[in-house]
Formats: C-alpha cells, sequence, structure tokens
C-alpha cells in the first residue's frame, strides 16, 4: 500500500487540539449516549461487541451440535431440535456475527483510513445498527415459540421452508427482511462515506485495501440484499396467502428458490471474505515492513472477483436437475475465480518474500488465514468440478470446504483486525502472551474440528444428520474434541479484549512499527472526533 | 472537496425509535399471521414508522433550511439517494427474474420438454400456456380470463409516461425559478399518480370479482400481484414523497439551484415509471 502519511502524522490530527470545534451540543450521557449515538467510533464498537455475543450464541448452538455428533447415535437432543441447531448456528453466524463485525470494523477504520470526520449518514448508521438486535431478537424468539425454530438449514430451501415449515417461519422471514435493511443502508452509508469524503488528495488508487475491499462488498450487498428480501417475501406469500412460487402443483417450482437464494448466496460469500482480503492486506505489510505488493492488482483482482460471483451461483445447485449447459457454464465460471484469488494469495506471499518480518499476534492470524484460506479455497475448486460434486454434494466435504474459508477465513481476519487496532481504539496493546495461547488454541482447535470432515465427508456422510453410522465415529470424535476446544479458546479472546479495554501496555499512535496508513496518524486511544478539518494527503505512487 | 472543516450532524432520537418501530411493525405482522391478532400492534407500528418518518425528515429540512448541509452533505445525499434506488432495482429484478424463469423454464419442463423431463411425469395431462389458466393441480384453480393491455393498463401506461414528462416540466421551471409554474405541473403530477393508484384498485376489483384472477390462482396470480402489487406500493409512497414536495415548494423551501429533495423525489418517481414500463410489456403485453 502506498504510504500517504501526512508529512508530520500529528500535524492534522485534530482530535485533541480542536476541541472548540466538537459536534453541536453535548452528547447524552450513560445509556442514551449508546442508544442514541451517531458517532462513526460508538457504533463500531456497537456493532463489534453485539458480533462477538452474537459469535458466542451462535457457538452455543455448533457445540449442542457437535455434542451430539461426538458418538454415533442419539443421546442429547432430539433430531428436531438438532435441525434448529444446525440452522440457527447458521443464520446467526453469517447474518449476526460475522457480517455486523466487518460492518463494525468499516465503521471503525474507514472514516480514519481515509481521513473523513464521520460516516456520510450518521443517523442512518444508528438505525442500521440498532435495526440489528431487533431484527434477532425476533429471530431467536422462534426457538421459543410452538413447533419451535426454524429448522431447514440456513439455505432454508423450499418447501422444507414452506410447505414443511414450522408456524415460526413467518417471524424468522420478518427478523431477516430487518437484518437485510440494516445491512442494504449500512453499505448505502459506507459507499457515500468512500466515494465522498475521502481527505482532499486522496484518489480512489490511493485508498488502503480495507477501504477498497469494503467498497467492492457494499456494492455487492446492495445488489444482492434485495433479492434475498424478494426471496424470502415469496415465501412469506407462499406460506401465508396461497400463492404458488415454489409450489409445481400450481406451476411454480422449488428449485425457483434455490436460484434466487443462491444468487444473493454466492455473493454473499464473498460479503464475508473481501473486507478479509482487505484486513490480511493491512497487516501483512505492516508485519513484513514491506509495502504491499501489487497495490493495482489487488483491486482489479476484489472486482473481478465480484463480477464473477453474480456469474457462479447455480454451483450450489449441480444435482438439482439442471441442463447439461448450465453445469458447464457453471462449473468454468466458478473455477475462472481461482485466477483472481491466485493472484491475492501470490501477492501476499511475494509481500512476505524478503520482509523484515516479525510475528505479533495479529500476524499470526493474517497467515494462518493466508494458508487455511488457500485450504479452503482449494476444497472449493474441488468442488466446482460438477461431476465431483455429485459425490460430494451435501456431504461434510461441504461442511469441511465452507468452514474454512470462513472460520480460519473470514472469523481469523476479524480477530487479526481486532489484534491489530485493539491499540488504536483502546489505547494500549493486547497482552501479546494471551494473544499466542488464544491464536495457537484456535489454529489447532479449528484444524482437528474441521479437517476430518474432509474425510467424512469423502467417505459419504451427510450432513445436517444427527445420527451416522459407526465408519464415521472416529473423525466425528475429534472433530467434536476440536470443536470444543476451538470454542472454550474463544473465552480468551474476551479476556484479552477486556484486559486491553481496562490497560496494559500504552500504545503510540504509530502502534506498529511498519504500519502506514492514516489511522496511524490520529493518537492512540482515537479521540471520539477525528480529522475535523479534513488531513491533506499528499499522493504518493505506488511501488 | 471544501477545504474547510466538515459538517457532523448532531445526535438524534429518531433512528432508535425508528428500528424499535419497525420491530414492533413486524411482530405485529408476524402475530397476525399466524395467530391471527397482531392487527393492532401492526397498526400502531406502521403508525408509528410514519411518524417518524415524518420528524426525522422534518429535521433534516429544518436543519437544511436553516444552511447546516454543504456540498458535501448534498453529495452524501446524492449518492445516499442513488444507491437506494439501485437497491429497489435489485428487488423488482428479483420478482422479474423469477417471471422469465417461470415462462422459460419450469412450466415448459413440467410441460415434458427439456432433457430432464422427468417434471412431466407429476402432471401428466398439463399443458404449459402463458398466461397459465390451467395450474397443474386440480387443487389450484387458475383464472378464467387475464387482463387484456389495451383498455385499463394501457391507460394507465399513458398516465404514468405522462406524469413523468409533467414531473420533468416542473422540474426544468424550478430550475429556471418559476415557482408557480412548478408548483402547478407538480399538481398535476401527483394528480396523475392518485389517478393511476385508483385505475389499479379498480383493476384490482375486476381481477378478483370477474377475472377468477387472484393471489392463490396459481403461479399468473401469483407472479401478476407481486409485481403489480410491489409496483403500486412504490407509486403509492412516490406519491406521498412527491404531495410532500408540493407542500414544501409551497412553502418556498427551494431555490433554482439547491432543491436535491425535489430532485431525489423525482429520481425515484422516473424510476417507479421505468418499472412500470418493464411491467406493462412483460406481464401485461408478451
Ligand atoms: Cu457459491
Amino acid at each position: 500500500m502506498a504510504s500517504k502519511l501526512p508529512k508530520s502524522p500529528l500535524e492534522h490530527s485534530a482530535g485533541g487540539a480542536g476541541a472548540a470545534a466538537e459536534s453541536p451540543g453535548a452528547p447524552p450521557r450513560g445509556l442514551l449516549r449508546w442508544l442514541l449515538t451517531t458517532n462513526h467510533k460508538e457504533i463500531g464498537t456497537l456493532y463489534l461487541v453485539f458480533s462477538l455475543s452474537m459469535f458466542f450464541i451462535g457457538g452455543i448452538f455448533a457445540l449442542v451440535v457437535r455434542l451430539e455428533l461426538f458418538q454415533p447415535g442419539l443421546q442429547f437432543v432430539e433430531p428436531e431440535f438438532f435441525n434448529q441447531m444446525t440452522t440457527l448456528h447458521g443464520l446467526i453466524m453469517v447474518f449476526a456475527a460475522v457480517m455486523p463485525a466487518f460492518t463494525g470494523l468499516a465503521n471503525w477504520m474507514i472514516p480514519l483510513q481515509i481521513g473523513a470526520p464521520d460516516m456520510a449518514l450518521p443517523r442512518l448508521n444508528n438505525f442500521s445498527f440498532w435495526l440489528l438486535p431487533v431484527a434477532f431478537t425476533l429471530l431467536l424468539a422462534t426457538l421459543l415459540m410452538p413447533g419451535g425454530g426454524p429448522n431447514f438449514g440456513w439455505t432454508f430451501y423450499a418447501p422444507l421452508s414452506t410447505t414443511y415449515a414450522p408456524p415460526s417461519t413467518t417471524f424468522f422471514i420478518l427478523g431477516m427482511h430487518l437484518a437485510g435493511i440494516s445491512s442494504i443502508l449500512g453499505a448505502i452509508n459506507i459507499i457515500a462515506t468512500i466515494l465522498n469524503l475521502r481527505a482532499p488528495g486522496m484518489r480512489m488508487m490511493d485508498m488502503p485495501l480495507f477501504v477498497w475491499t469494503w467498497l467492492i462488498t457494499a456494492f455487492l450487498l446492495i445488489a444482492v440484499m434485495p433479492v434475498l428480501a424478494g426471496v424470502i417475501t415469496m415465501m412469506l406469500l407462499d406460506i401465508n396467502f396461497g400463492t404458488s412460487f415454489f409450489n409445481a402443483a400450481g406451476g411454480g417450482d422449488p428449485v425457483l428458490f434455490q436460484h434466487l437464494f443462491w444468487f444473493f448466496g454466492h455473493p454473499e460469500v464473498y460479503i464475508m471474505i473481501l473486507p478479509a482480503f482487505g484486513i490480511v492486506s493491512a497487516i501483512i505489510p505492516t508485519f513484513a515492513r514491506k509495502p504491499l505488493f501489487g497495490y493495482a492488482s489487488m483491486v482489479y483482482a476484489t472486482a473481478s472477483i465480484a463480477i464473477l460471483s453474480f456469474l457462479v451461483w447455480a454451483h450450489h445447485m449441480f444435482v438439482v436437475g439442471l441442463p447439461l449447459v448450465a453445469e458447464l457454464f457453471f462449473m468454468y465460471t466458478t473455477m475462472l475465480i481461482a485466477v483472481p484469488t491466485g493472484v491475492k494469495v501470490f501477492n501476499w506471499i511475494t509481500t512476505l518474500f524478503q520482509g523484515s518480518i516479525s510475528f505479533e499476534t495479529p500476524m499470526l492470524f493474517a497467515l494462518a488465514f493466508v494458508v487455511l484460506f488457500t485450504i479452503g479455497g482449494f476444497s472449493g475448486l474441488m468442488l466446482a468440478i460438477a461431476p465431483a460434486d455429485f459425490q460430494y454434494h451435501d456431504t461434510y466435504f461441504v461442511v469441511a470446504h465452507f468452514h474454512y474459508v470462513l472460520v480460519p477465513g473470514a472469523i481469523f481476519s476479524i480477530m487479526a483486525a481486532v489484534y491489530y487496532w485493539l491499540p488504536k481504539w483502546t489505547g494500549h496493546y493486547p497482552s501479546e502472551r494471551l494473544g499466542r495461547w488464544h491464536f495457537w488454541l484456535s489454529v489447532i482447535g479449528v484444524n482437528l474440528t474441521f479437517f476430518p470432515m474432509h474425510f467424512s465427508g469423502l467417505a459419504g456422510m451427510p450432513r445436517r444428520i444427527p445420527d451416522y453410522a459407526l465408519q464415521f465415529a472416529d473423525f466425528n470424535l475429534v472433530s467434536s474434541l476440536g470443536a470444543f476446544l476451538f470454542g472454550f479458546s474463544q473465552l480468551l479472546f474476551v479476556v484479552v479484549i477486556v484486559k486491553c479495554v481496562r490497560g496494559g501496555e500504552k500504545a503510540p499512535a504509530k502502534a506498529w512499527e511498519g504500519a502506514q496508513d492514516l489511522e496511524w496518524s490520529v493518537p492512540s486511544p482515537a479521540p471520539l472526533h477525528t480529522f475535523e478539518t479534513p488531513p491533506h494527503v499528499t499522493p504518493q505512487p505506488h511501488p | 472537496m471544501s477545504g474547510g472543516s466538515y459538517y457532523v450532524p448532531a445526535t438524534s432520537k429518531w433512528p432508535i425509535l425508528g428500528s424499535l418501530a419497525l420491530g414492533g411493525m413486524m411482530l405485529g405482522a408476524g402475530l397476525q399471521m399466524v395467530h391471527g391478532w397482531g392487527a393492532p400492534l401492526l397498526g400502531l407500528g406502521v403508525a408509528a414508522i410514519l411518524a417518524v418518518m415524518a420528524l426525522w425528515f422534518r429535521d433534516v429540512v429544518r436543519e437544511s433550511l436553516q444552511g447546516l448541509y454543504d456540498a458535501q452533505m448534498d453529495r452524501s445525499f446524492r449518492w445516499g439517494m442513488g444507491w437506494f434506488i439501485f437497491s429497489e432495482v435489485m428487488f423488482f429484478a428479483a420478482f422479474f427474474g423469477a417471471l422469465f424463469y417461470v415462462r422459460t423454464f419450469a412450466l415448459p419442463w413440467l410441460d415434458g420438454e427439456g432433457a430432464k423431463g422427468v417434471a412431466a411425469l407429476l402432471w401428466p395431462d398439463f399443458t404449459a400456456s402463458w398466461p397459465l389458466l390451467n395450474p397443474p393441480d386440480a387443487s389450484v384453480s387458475g383464472p378464467h380470463e387475464v387482463l387484456s393491455p389495451w383498455q385499463l393498463p394501457l391507460v394507465n401506461t399513458l398516465i404514468l409516461v405522462t406524469s413523468s414528462l409533467t414531473l420533468t416540466i416542473a422540474h426544468e421551471a424550478l430550475k429556471e425559478g418559476y415557482r408557480r409554474t412548478c408548483r402547478n405541473w407538480l399538481a398535476g403530477t401527483v394528480f396523475l399518480g392518485a389517478c393511476f393508484i385508483l385505475v389499479q384498485g379498480f383493476e384490482y376489483y375486476e381481477a378478483y370479482a370477474h377475472y377468477g384472477l387472484t393471489l392463490d390462482a396459481g403461479i399468473y396470480g401469483s407472479l401478476f400481484f407481486l409485481l403489480t402489487g410491489f409496483h403500486g406500493m412504490h407509486v403509492t409512497v412516490g406519491a406521498i414523497i412527491l404531495a410532500v414536495m408540493l407542500v414544501r415548494i409551497q412553502r418556498d423551501h427551494f431555490s433554482g439551484d439547491d432543491h436535491f429533495g425535489f430532485e431525489a423525489a423525482a429520481w425515484y418517481w422516473h424510476f417507479v415509471d421505468v418499472v412500470w414500463v418493464g411491467l406493462f410489456l412483460f406481464v401485461y403485453v408478451f
């Protein structure tokens, strides 16, 4: 990344000095302050805290699943409840943990990285956040309703989610609508901020990659969240108003549901990984003490991935009965995505080449991301091959694949980001010792959990099943032990964060020696209001 | 970008009240649909949302009139509105996609076309047609007849296209500073919008009363009411926004070169108009 610090880093940070010109009116105190805040840092914190709490709720659901799968036979939960756990684990992790975490990071860091005083539409920002607790209260409340919560998997295929669904499905749909509105409005805000509030002198190609990847992610969100809204609206009508969208008896088609869902669903997985690419592209150069290799190619690769993501959705539907030409088209477009993704991995590794690397906790998570995400990418490539997918489809191999891209992929990147930016948020370094413990326990836990799933999947174990044949017992035992190790190590993450908020080694404005972006020019902790007068950024040529 | 300091809006209680109102509305809607007793909460939620929107926009209008917003804020609003309309485009795109998929693939396949052909085993007697008057299964009864595009729908097309034109004239008048002219043409636009909604309402009545064309009349009825229904809601919202703009013109809120509220309303109205042209062509004509 080009370094674009103002000549003297502290010269322009308006935080301490220009306090007289702070925002109009005194901000409310106590609880009201958090309810009414329009400050990007406070809203960012709200998003992150919300996401972390939901991460634990979704995690408990996952542990219920792994507990039941610890050995063959039915031990702890009824199959019906098991299905609700797999479903809500997926929904909560995707929509309430990973997505809000990235939005929280965007809120905190994008204004700081582009020299903006706040998000472009601060009140809308508050609205976007507070829709989330409302949405997920509604969604979690379905567990307590007669007939139980959603039990049809996070992909909620019709007619399982319409004709054969529990009555609470209507509330699930309405909750998802609220979450969708929140995402769309949040994304609009992020785009407007990036396009309109960059510091004078910062051109698009000067932006840090986290900003670039979020710009493209926001575009994806605005393009596909409305499609999700459309498809759940059609479900709502099928359930409550007798329409026939996903009912062949009336001339509709359940496969139509899958097309619409995956037109949203595939870009959705990039929504959960592109910001991760941006984070890793910030951390690796910092700790390799070298500028990012191939900045421009990173931007183009991100854009290519986003465009291709609209042309690959039916790779989730290879066994549903598509015409041959569709199987081929979606197979080739899917494999094409490996090209820009490969560019990225190549650039990260080349950035490391001949760098003077140090291994602080954020770097550990970022490096693990590169390795383990790539494993997930390769298994994705295997799944892309239609004839092979006929074997893998709906087995634990798929579960292994997407957990590799989501857990040591998206979630590790979020953890890396938290360790990387905690000094900026709190003014203290997180404990390096505990951070390392957290990292190594997580890495071991993740691989113990998900690596054996490749084998149980290839051997034919179907996903979303509470019981299984005896030959899968060993793999499942290892997976379950790994899951509990990973799950409980996350308590350490909470300890690190709480300790860091309360105290610790003081961090200077530029907390990491090799860090280059604009956020490191404001004091640590970043004052409530930063860049009230725009800093001037001198464009510098990319290396 | 301006060199001076940034404008950052003050805190506001409307967003959080808005999200609570929206949550209340959703809860009410769900309780009504599932258990049949959520209507009061639903109504309360809708009323609360309308109130919050009115008060939130009132604050924004006041701040705008106080001259608090600079050119940068104006650009933020423009990007915001532009991308919001794009999200609406994608919302309708999902419904159009469903329409095309059903017509091109789902129905012919149920009729035995295509390499797989197995879907045809479900209802061997089924014959695909569009509009679909005879759904595959006897448990779903189709419409007896569908609406001719060349009567009320054509009238509505003319109404809506004309309204886009009158709105553009109003906008031009505003830019030139002819406030009265602008007001008159804008009033005409709102009137045309109201006419459209009335005609559409009458068409729905006809469909239900005489054609057997209902929401549950198989996939044709489903798609017909999905597309025209959501469009109709958008026309209603657009007409209300334009009516608000009429009041704001009356109160002299706008100047020839600073009237983004009006422009945003106009963008929205043109978008609704374009969607209708798509509907007219692909739902009614072809
Ligand atoms: Cu996909």
